[in-house]
């Protein structure tokens, strides 16, 4: 298989792509390490005139701690997530669920920034950084502006992001108390889109909650946050009753459908079991202090 | 478009259409078809080869996208006729069948090795787990691996000039 032909242009300064965006963005996608974009490209599910290439641009594979959140480039990529020590202190929820993300030489080239626009609602990463209430940061030559990753997916592989914009970074908000956080996927096999993947974040205020992220993966037309799970938590303690409730809130809150990878109602019931396990485990965890 | 790019320590060039894939460069261009082509969508890992040292599926990888970068094949891992450690594993612990994966898993494994000389079982099926056996010999290629670490932590050990065949490149 391969693609139908595209134009092909991979600019080494930012102000250049941008250019290129504002005169072809219709027509153009961008790529950074293509592991979505390249299988869409082959199957034909995606024939744009050009292919802007982004990995040649300098300073976005950067992960650094800012004021107030970790900030990761466009081109950082998964496996750099992966064994990035700062992120395994900063937000290890991201550490941890790195490792259920395709494979080893998927997560070689793949990265973090791209996936989310892709905004597969199969994949992992989109409901993570709902979780963690992660903003995207967006460049067109017009300026700058940032994105709130919740409102971001608008339907399947649709995004908010504008033909003439490119996303150069993520930033994950660092908690400032207690928290955890914990991934839980249920795949057929390795490299496999998760059949159900529950992601949750909590925050602490001594034995309340504070803050509480629930990202749902694979059981709707996006990546969904169920926001009515985490706003029943909020203020509460993390007792068996509230977690029963906002893991019942939260399958409400999932819109899967039947397919090859099993039943609406077997996919809601695995929302549920891994919102209960994903609180528990996030719970001990902001306990141990680790953030 | 041109491209040029390292492959086995050898500069070599093209001229390609952008929608070239990376496996097809190497195989239709280079004519080095030991890069096998699977399932052709980024799921069996037949056609792994190694970018700037690291393993990647060259069937989701244009040839363009790794103009200036250094490519290894399988054909890059013998060195003047002499089986490098991972082959001689390969060969020694029956990690082959049908064979069609071998290229592949021996190149995800020897990166393996270098970053860790001294994988467990578990790092090895972790590391392996992007590339896929029809034959399900997964059990001697996790031996094969073992054979050729230990092979290379020997050869390192051993003094100057007594090394194991096609020991270290």
């Amino acid at each position: 298989m391969f693609p139908a032909a595209f134009d092909y242009s991979a600019p080494t300064t930012l102000a250049e792509a941008l250019s290129i965006l504002k005169q072809r963005g219709d027509d153009a996608k961008v790529m950074a390490g293509g592991q979505s974009l390249i299988p869409l490209l082959k199957l034909r599910f995606a024939q744009p005139a050009l292919v802007l290439d982004i990995g040649r641009l300098p300073g976005l594979a950067e992960i650094k701690r800012e004021d107030g959140h970790v900030r990761i480039g466009a081109l950082a990529r998964h496996v750099d997530i992966e064994r990035s020590k700062e992120l395994a202190k900063l937000v290890p929820l991201m550490v941890e669920a790195v490792h259920w993300i395709a494979d080893p030489l998927v997560r070689n080239r793949g990265t973090l920034v791209g996936s989310v626009c892709h905004a597969d609602p199969s994949g992992d990463w989109g409901s993570i950084m709902l979780a963690l209430n992660a903003e995207l940061v967006a460049q067109s030559a017009s300026g700058e502006r940032v994105i709130p990753v919740d409102g971001f997916f608008q339907g399947p592989f649709t995004t908010t992001l504008r033909p003439d914009e490119i996303a150069t970074a993520i930033r994950v908000p660092l908690p400032s108390g207690s928290a955890g956080g914990s991934y839980h996927k249920l795949e057929r096999k390795v490299g496999d889109f998760a059949t159900v993947a529950v992601s949750v974040q909590v925050e602490l205020d001594g034995r309340k909650v504070k803050q509480a992220g629930i990202g749902l993966t694979s059981v709707g037309a996006t990546n969904l946050k169920a926001k009515k799970a985490e706003q029943a938590l909020v203020g509460h303690e993390l007792t068996d009753e509230a977690i029963a409730q906002a893991a019942k809130l939260a399958a409400e809150a999932a819109e899967p459908k039947d397919d090859i990878r099993g039943t609406a109602a077997y996919k809601k019931d695995v929302v549920r079991v891994f919102v209960q396990r994903g609180l528990k485990a996030a719970l001990a965890r902001a306990q141990e202090g680790k953030s | 478009m041109k491209v040029t790019m390292t492959v086995n320590g050898t500069q070599r060039s093209g001229d390609v259409e952008p929608r070239v894939l990376l496996v097809d460069f190497l195989r239709t261009n280079l004519a080095l078809t030991g890069t096998h082509v699977g399932c052709d969508t980024t799921s069996c890992g037949a056609c792994t080869v190694l970018l700037d040292g690291e393993p990647v599926k060259s069937c989701t990888v244009l040839a363009v996208q790794v103009d200036g970068r250094a490519i290894k094949t399988v054909e890059g891992l013998a060195q003047g006729g002499a089986l490098a450690p991972i082959q001689v594993g390969f060969h020694e612990e029956h990690g082959l069948q049908c064979g069609f994966c071998t290229p592949g898993m021996m190149l995800v494994t020897s990166a393996l090795l270098e970053r860790n000389p001294n994988p467990t079982d578990d790092d090895i099926r972790w590391a392996i787990s992007g590339n896929i056996c029809r034959c399900t010999g997964y059990m001697n290629i996790v031996k094969a691996v073992k054979h050729a670490a230990q092979m290379q932590s020997e050869a390192a050990k051993a003094p100057q000039g007594a090394a194991v065949a096609g020991g270290g490149e």
